[in-house]
């Protein structure tokens, strides 16, 4: 910092306050958190007499109940699934799509680059009627695989625009000696091309994890039966007629929580980049 | 270039970007244009018959007072929310850009709420409201908290500012802290030299040159706090008696709940002209802003 060798004891202070005072602000951020944390091992009875206390022990009948009203393995499997199928294809064919539009530049590249773009605008909520609609009519909702092919119809302008802009700064040369050798257009892509782009693609892999990952209204719309819903899509089960089951709901919270919580541990430099990337680029 | 007949440019095509714009086309396109048109329709998206009824969903919406009563709650809800997230997340962004210890842990801490899906947040608080905080109001005996705050139309309004301000403080203070490690420390040293005060760097040098962050920080929070819907929903469902029911789920109650999908899908449209108004006139100044600063 500037002036560290004249730094006095009021600076000191100064630099004391200001980490207590975000010390204390993060511990308000974090407390709803560690509320849900400690009544998730707290029968109903106890929570509702003194939400704070802590748990006389590892009460673990509410994970059993929302484990199974959840239908976890399940609830999980299925996110599992669309998130990773919807991403990979996000991935493949925005990156290819990119590449097309950079490397053969026709006047109807150009346009559809920026129909591309200019779709960004839309918010979804302008597109979920018609949407409902028209895959209704065909009889196509309650399908995983619908809701992957809208994810990749969703998530393709942004990856396709953040794909763009990297695939410009790559000089063509390296393409050209790949052609020279006698290799196809695909296989340069693939052998050449999509390799350079490895951070472009993390960027991309962790906006979309998350998003869809987390994304509730959509699959809310498509997935009607309880055998492909997602694991946001099971909270719903805790609110009753009769009121809200408040220590499996805090349990199912804790399971849907968790897993995020731990990939995060191993993974928060590239997550925080990869989402200031998005965000400054979008 | 590689293709040198029709032929294999046309195959490139078909390869590289036909899926992808199929895709788009039949998710995004094709949805947005049926969407104008439903606007004129009376369907309810169940009968088969489907019948031609001009501008009168856009009469309708003009006539919806329910309508209405959302679209100024939002109004108000995006500009004291979009405020006060900017205002949160520049000065937790200032004091872990400063070299306090441990800062990197911080900002990871702070940015924890946007790992997980809105619906989540909304639960975990509702919990919060609704049986910690009259617990903690009790036990205090400090009225404020005595009642449950989403059960009082006034009161509820803003546990879902705080919410808001909580979930994407932590966002937007990382876009902040990214232009605010892009200021070269040397120009901050010179000027501290030069006998320049803390608060003369900050006016002077760190504001203007941090004009960026703050427009896409105030793109994006504008955007999704008008589009607001997952929250809204978890924490109380609009409640109480629609009170806080922002106009997302005004049109989704519309749609699929009164089976207006015409009426609903005007709506629709209008908040998404009013909200590429709003963010068109924000990206127009904030340029201007750019330019001078």
């Amino acid at each position: 910092m500037a002036g560290t060798n004249r730094m006095s004891g009021q600076n000191k202070v100064l630099v004391a306050a200001k980490t207590l005072t975000m010390l204390v602000l993060l511990v308000l951020y974090i407390v709803p958190f560690v509320m849900v944390l400690i009544n998730s091992f707290k029968p109903n009875k106890v929570i509702l007499s003194n939400p704070l206390s802590l748990p006389d022990g590892l009460f673990m009948d509410n994970f059993m109940k929302a484990f199974e009203k959840m239908n976890y393995l399940t609830s999980a499997a299925n996110s599992l699934v669309i998130t990773l199928a919807a991403v990979f294809f996000i991935v493949i064919a925005a990156s290819m799509t990119a590449y097309y539009f950079v490397r053969l530049p026709y006047k109807s590249s150009n346009v559809l680059f920026g129909a591309m773009v200019a779709s960004m605008l839309v918010p979804f909520q302008v597109l979920m009627i018609p949407l409902v609609s028209i895959y209704g009519k065909f009889n196509l909702l309650n399908n995983k695989y619908v809701l992957v092919y809208m994810y990749i119809g969703f998530g393709a302008s942004l990856a396709v625009f953040i794909y763009h802009g990297f695939l410009k700064s790559i000089p063509l040369s390296i393409e050209e000696a790949a052609f020279i050798d006698g290799a196809t257009r695909l296989q340069t892509f693939f052998h050449v091309v999509l390799p350079l782009m490895k951070t472009t693609t993390v960027t991309i892999i962790i906006l979309d994890v998350l998003w869809i990952w987390n994304d509730y209204l959509l699959p809310s719309l498509v997935l009607r039966t309880a055998v492909n819903r997602t694991l946001p899509l099971t909270t719903v089960y805790f609110y009753g007629t009769y009121g809200v089951d408040f220590g499996p709901l805090m349990a199912a919270l804790m399971l849907i929580i968790i897993p995020v919580i731990i990939l995060y541990g191993f993974m928060q430099k590239s997550i925080i980049e990869g989402v200031v990337a998005g965000a400054v680029k979008s | 270039m590689y293709e040198k007949t029709l032929k294999d440019r046309v195959a490139t095509f078909l390869i590289f970007a036909a899926p992808t714009l199929f895709i788009f086309a039949t998710v995004m396109i094709a949805p947005l244009v049926f969407g104008i048109y439903l606007t004129m329709t009376d369907w309810d998206g169940l009968s088969n018959n489907l019948n031609f009824v001009g501008i009168q969903n856009y009469l309708g919406v003009f006539q919806d007072a329910e309508f209405w009563q959302s679209f100024f709650l939002t109004l108000r809800y995006v500009l004291v929310s979009v405020v006060l997230i900017n205002i949160v997340a520049f000065l937790i962004a200032y004091a872990l850009t400063s070299g306090i210890r441990g800062q990197n842990a911080m900002r990871a801490g702070f940015f924890t709420p946007n790992l997980l899906g809105g619906v989540i947040l909304g639960y975990l608080w509702s919990f919060v409201f609704s049986k910690v905080l009259p617990f903690v109001g009790a036990g205090l005996n400090w009225s404020l908290f005595k009642s449950n705050w989403l059960t009082d139309p006034d009161k509820a309004f803003w546990a879902l500012v705080i919410v808001t301000v909580w979930q994407y403080s932590g966002y937007m203070m990382i876009i902040y802290v990214a232009g605010m490690s892009n200021i070269p420390t040397d120009l901050l040293e010179a000027a501290s030299i030069d006998g320049c005060h803390a608060w003369h760097r900050t006016r002077y040098i760190v504001l203007p040159l941090i004009v960026p962050s703050f427009v896409v920080s105030t793109f994006l929070s504008l955007q999704r706090c008008f589009m607001i819907y997952d929250v809204n929903f978890a924490l109380n469902k609009g409640g109480p008696y629609n009170s806080t029911r922002m106009v997302a789920m005004h049109v989704y109650q519309k749609a699929f709940l009164s089976q207006k999908l015409g009426e609903g899908q005007a709506e629709a449209l209008f908040l998404f002209i009013m909200i590429a108004a709003v963010t068109g006139v924000q990206l127009y100044f904030s340029k201007k802003l750019e330019v001078e600063g």
